[in-house]
């Protein structure tokens, strides 16, 4: 474990992206902000803009008008920069598997750190993924 | 010669100088976040917050967009903290050695206005649209704000015998008390607390880099190293301004370090809770609203303020 990964794991600044979520995978990431959960205590901060972001938090099923806006925005973030799918949409494409907009998965269009599945996950679901993010990080 | 070199370098580095300012201001940025959430019952960053975020920026990549004007995207940053660098280093050898302190006001006055300048060309530079709102809008920020922070340095500069060096006004106040016990002192800190407020770019007054509405804005091209630089200029200026603010107005009668530093510690904490408690109170206000409220309500108190220290009260 260098300092290096020690450093970046406890400043993670959170960037989020909505890909055409139905937006509650969205109320659940800023319930992470609200004083019951309070991500800022371990050095977490929802930002603006990707040039400053650590993290991308994907959320919804990518469909073909937003997947090139998406490999764009992750082309724009330095680098080290990790990529979370929020929710089963971006893991799995849930239920719009079959739709005809819907084309892939966010795993098929660029590589990512995080799965956290749920429909949508629990702010407790999404700290301890986070938390799981971090250990995976450090012990590489 | 030697001794008197390595003394001087000392202090200007070490000491009182840039590595201790930039200590406080870590401080004092992290007490303002974790005052923030102690008023929203949350728990708060740790301590070392403020220092990590900037090592982390150091170590991430730097990303230039295409089509900026790479020379002046490059070199605002690095212009904007050698300036606050060299004010902070200025003010603190002002307050803590009386003797050093040959800057007058003038000169720290363009010290200032600096960094805001370069964030703007910054943004300029960087060819995005919402960096250029946001440019546009620190500019009209700049004009409200600076012009209220002038009237409280003619108020000042009035009250402590018309001179305009630091050691002059120190010097008038360890003799005859601080300027803040009279009624237009008073209204010079006033003044002097929203200064800091717009110029640190804190929640009523931070349209130029709101995040929500257009990520960032002067911001949103930065990343890795250059931003850490401006973050470590807002750093440096999160104590070199307030104790700007405490040498021109509120200094204590009292010549040993000790006193001095307890002193500068006990009024630094109640300018960053006033500030916090500002922020937490306000929604951000729209440009209009921020610069009539500059221009409209703060300057005619500041020139209510001017009369009074002309009639010496």
């Amino acid at each position: 474990m260098g300092l290096k990964e020690k450093i970046l794991t406890k400043s993670l600044w959170v960037f989020h992206l909505s890909v055409g979520s139905c937006n509650n995978c969205d109320i659940e990431i800023l319930d992470c902000l609200t004083p019951r959960f309070d991500i800022e205590r371990l050095g977490m901060q929802l930002i603006g803009s990707v040039r400053h972001a650590d993290v991308i938090l994907v959320t919804g099923a990518l469909n073909k008008k937003s997947t090139p806006i998406l490999k764009n925005i992750y082309a724009q973030a330095p680098k080290p920069c990790f990529v979370v799918a929020i929710g089963t949409c971006p893991c799995s494409r849930h239920m719009f598997k079959d739709s005809y907009n819907t084309i892939s998965a966010l795993d098929e269009v660029m590589p990512v750190d995080l799965y956290i599945p749920g429909c949508p996950p629990k702010p407790e679901a999404i700290i301890a993924g986070l938390a799981k993010l971090i250990k995976k990080v450090t012990r590489k | 010669m030697i001794m008197g070199i390595s003394r001087a370098i000392f202090t200007y580095l070490i000491f009182p100088g840039i590595a201790f300012s930039f200590f406080m201001g870590g401080i004092g940025w992290w007490l303002e976040r974790k005052l923030s959430a102690r008023f929203q019952y949350r728990v708060g960053p740790p301590w070392y917050q403020t220092f990590l975020d900037l090592a982390k920026l150091f170590i991430k990549e730097t990303t230039i967009p295409t089509g900026a004007v790479k020379t002046l995207f490059v070199i605002s940053p690095l212009i904007s903290f050698s300036a606050t660098a060299m004010f902070s280093a200025i003010v603190a050898q002002g307050y803590f050695f009386q003797k050093n302190a040959v800057a007058d006001v003038i000169v720290l006055l363009y010290l200032l206005i600096i960094p805001s300048l370069f964030i703007i060309l910054g943004a300029f530079s960087s060819r995005n649209a919402l960096a250029l709102v946001g440019a546009a809008r620190e500019t009209k920020l700049m004009l409200a704000y600076e012009f209220v922070f002038i009237i409280s340095l003619i108020i000042v500069i009035i009250k402590s015998g018309g001179s305009i060096l630091l050691s002059d006004i120190i010097r008038y106040q360890a003799q005859n008390g601080m300027h803040l016990k009279s009624a237009s002192g008073f209204i010079a800190i006033t003044l002097s607390i929203f200064y800091i407020q717009a110029k640190l770019g804190i929640v009523p007054f931070d349209m130029a880099e709101a995040d929500q509405e257009i990520m960032a804005g002067t911001m949103i091209e930065y990343s890795g190293p250059l931003l850490g630089f401006f973050r470590a200029s807002k750093t440096l200026l999160y104590f070199s301004l307030p104790l700007f603010i405490i040498t021109l107005l509120g200094v204590v009668p009292g010549d040993t370090l000790p006193a001095k530093i307890l002193f500068v510690a006990l009024e630094y904490l109640i300018v960053i809770l006033i500030i916090s408690i500002i922020k937490n109170i306000n929604p951000r206000a729209r440009i209009k609203d921020a610069l009539s409220f500059f221009w409209f309500f703060l300057s005619p108190l500041g020139i209510i303020g001017i009369l009074l220290a002309l009639k010496g009260m």
